[in-house]
């Protein structure tokens, strides 16, 4: 093979990576990382997705950098100027800069992705995992209730939440995370099915590990790849809900800057001043645009069923 | 069949648990609601009697389920009428625009999806895959607002928010709700062209919706149907492509197209939520976002029960109407 005479080429990280018979688990899963970054790269579309998602955290972290004025400092004298060199997305009704104002607002759409995910996917997969190995009546219990969140309308239902515990942030997140756990449930079952009657699993329990330590240490493992998949599809549904609540009024609540609630509060001047309301879509529609272009590239890559 | 009946009963009764259960944690004290700060505590106790709060929870949901079951959502305090007569007031007009935004989603998306999946990575196939990612990504409620700022206000073609021109509010005697079918019944094609103005720009973003879901899943389905064996067989036997891809293809297609069709049918009348709020609407999705900003819990849950109600009953059709095409299903 040419593969020895490359690797050598590259360094010793990209052989040690590939190696075909690696010393430790951690160069075992390092190297499949490594092999699957190789197949992402190859796809254009992916990778602008991952840019995407990279200049939104880089935004985020950096805001006070590129902009220096305030997202909530208010000038009545220059409200609802058009975009210029001076303001170069225009102001908005009470004169703030809506430039700097979407690029704080970066922060709240990747704390609302970032915290509906960690809250969603580790509950999905010990649903999943639960009902997936322990099987018989717990299995049935489970899948009950996760079919019974899974025939809801989504949006219906996190509005019905959020006008219960009250606008805001936090409980648009709750909202959100409490009507989108169901599908990653399914899939750490469909994948804990697959794996519990492996040899190796066997070869484990005969060891002498309970259910917990099985499910938790090698099959809950094996669903991460499928549940990336699944995040990866998620994220912009994600960013949309939690734009359309904030549009209805019911995410963050002003001054924050939240893309949906800014489109909410340019709406009266659509006709008149059409970038008060046009700049905050325009970025969520490339956020959102980018995420469901990561997540096809990651199912491509993770998930060889499909595609 | 009884097992599917049996788990869409489930369905619908952990449905009306959880909005139980979302009524009750509610801040707001629905007794002090009721009789105001200032009320005695017997005033209060007695109230609270009433309404049955004293009980314990699990009477409390089989009060309130006797009460759903027998249509009964309660008053709504924003419109002081029941609930139950509210909704069917505003839902024909959720209907007409949910309708013909999937009859538009149909009409594209399908012959995109076909399209697609025939010219298999060459341009088409790029075109379109972009145009339902781009359904995907973009804010319905924020592509309705660039639709009426191009389409209604630079352009004119078409008519603005609501559903009809207030000069022919109530010309047409009420059949079925819908304006379009009733201004035909009537024979008034002045009043349905109105209508058709109105309807059809927040048809055709929420059409854009459907048609995005459609192509990509009639792609996946044809391109895998492409590669079966009868295909090829049609071919050799010297049948026209046209024929092959459109009639062959297509027809087997078209059995799991329909569950996808009633599934997206369901998305639209959760996505008009948004959407009627941008268009003024007069549809369930107003009713139930004017009622949550007015902490109208009786309509909100009302509303929510309804909209739930439809999904499952959806859901239900297209596994039956699966069953009844596809033999191998049942």
């Amino acid at each position: 093979m040419t593969a020895t005479a490359s690797t050598a080429r590259l360094g010793p990280w990209r052989a040690w990576l590939l190696a075909e018979t690696p010393a430790s688990r951690a160069q075992a899963r390092l190297g499949q990382a490594y092999v699957a970054w190789l197949g992402f790269r190859r796809n254009p579309l992916a990778m602008i997705g991952l840019g995407v998602l990279i200049a939104l955290v880089l935004i985020a972290l950096l805001a006070p950098v590129l902009t220096s004025r305030s997202p909530v400092a208010q000038d009545l004298g220059l409200r609802l100027k058009p975009p210029s060199a001076q303001f170069w997305f225009g102001t908005d009704e009470l004169g703030r800069d809506i430039y700097t104002r979407i690029l704080y607002g970066s922060r709240i759409t990747l704390v609302i992705v970032g915290l509906v995910v960690i809250m969603v996917a580790p509950v999905g997969l010990l649903i999943g995992t639960a009902a997936g190995y322990l099987g018989g009546w717990v299995d049935t219990v489970l899948m009950r209730v996760t079919d019974v969140f899974l025939a809801f309308p989504r949006l219906i239902l996190a509005l019905a939440f959020v006008s219960a515990l009250g606008p805001g942030i936090e409980n648009a997140v709750i909202a959100i995370a409490f009507t989108a756990w169901p599908p990653y449930a399914r899939v750490a079952r469909a994948e804990t099915l697959t794996i519990r009657r492996s040899d190796f699993i066997a070869a484990i329990r005969l060891q002498g590990a309970g259910p917990l330590r099985i499910v938790l240490g090698h099959v809950a493992p094996l669903c991460t790849s499928s549940l990336i998949v699944r995040v990866g599809q998620d994220m912009a549904g994600i960013i949309l809900t939690a734009a359309g609540l904030g549009f209805l009024g019911l995410g963050a609540q002003p001054p924050a800057p939240e893309w949906g609630a800014m489109i909410a509060s340019g709406r009266r001047f659509l006709l008149d001043q059409w970038w008060v309301a046009t700049m905050p879509g325009i970025s969520i529609l490339v956020v959102s645009l980018g995420f469901n272009l990561l997540g096809d590239g990651l199912r491509d890559v993770l998930d060889p069923k499909v595609g | 069949m009884a097992r599917v009946l049996g788990s869409v009963a489930l369905t619908f009764l952990g449905l009306l648990l959880v909005t139980f259960l979302i009524g009750r944690v509610v801040p707001i004290d629905p007794v002090l609601a009721a009789v105001g700060d200032r009320a005695p505590a017997e005033v209060y106790e007695r109230v609270k009697h009433e309404l049955g709060l004293h009980l314990p929870l699990w009477q409390q949901f089989w009060i309130y389920l006797k009460k759903v079951l027998a249509g009964d959502f309660g008053r709504s305090v924003l419109t002081s009428n029941p609930v139950l007569v509210d909704i069917r007031r505003f839902f024909p007009a959720t209907l007409e625009l949910a309708t013909v935004a999937t009859l538009i989603g149909v009409a594209l998306g399908i012959p995109m999806g076909v399209i697609a999946a025939v010219s298999r990575g060459r341009l088409a196939d790029q075109v379109i895959r972009v145009v339902s990612l781009l359904g995907y990504s973009v804010p319905t409620f924020w592509l309705g607002l660039m639709g009426l700022l191009l389409f209604y206000g630079r352009l004119g073609w078409v008519a603005g928010p609501g559903r009809i021109d207030v000069a022919f509010e109530d010309l047409v005697p009420t059949v079925t709700g819908v304006i379009m079918i009733d201004s035909a019944l009537a024979g008034e094609w002045e009043v349905f062209g109105n209508a058709l103005s109105h309807v059809i720009l927040p048809a055709s973003i929420l059409g854009y919706l459907s048609l995005a879901y459609l192509a990509r899943m009639t792609r996946s389905f044809m391109v895998a149907e492409l590669g079966q064996e009868y295909v090829t067989t049609a071919r050799i036997k010297g049948l026209s492509e046209r024929r092959v891809v459109w009639r062959h293809a297509l027809g087997n297609v078209m059995v799991p197209l329909i569950t996808v069709i009633a599934l997206a049918y369901a998305n639209l009348l959760e996505g008009s939520v948004l959407t009627e709020t941008v268009f003024a609407w007069p549809g369930l999705g107003q009713y139930i976002t004017s009622s949550l900003l007015s902490a109208d819990m009786n309509a909100v849950l009302g509303g929510t029960i309804v909209v739930g109600t439809i999904f499952i009953g959806l859901n239900l059709l297209s596994d039956l109407l699966y069953r009844l095409v596809d033999p191998r299903a049942r």
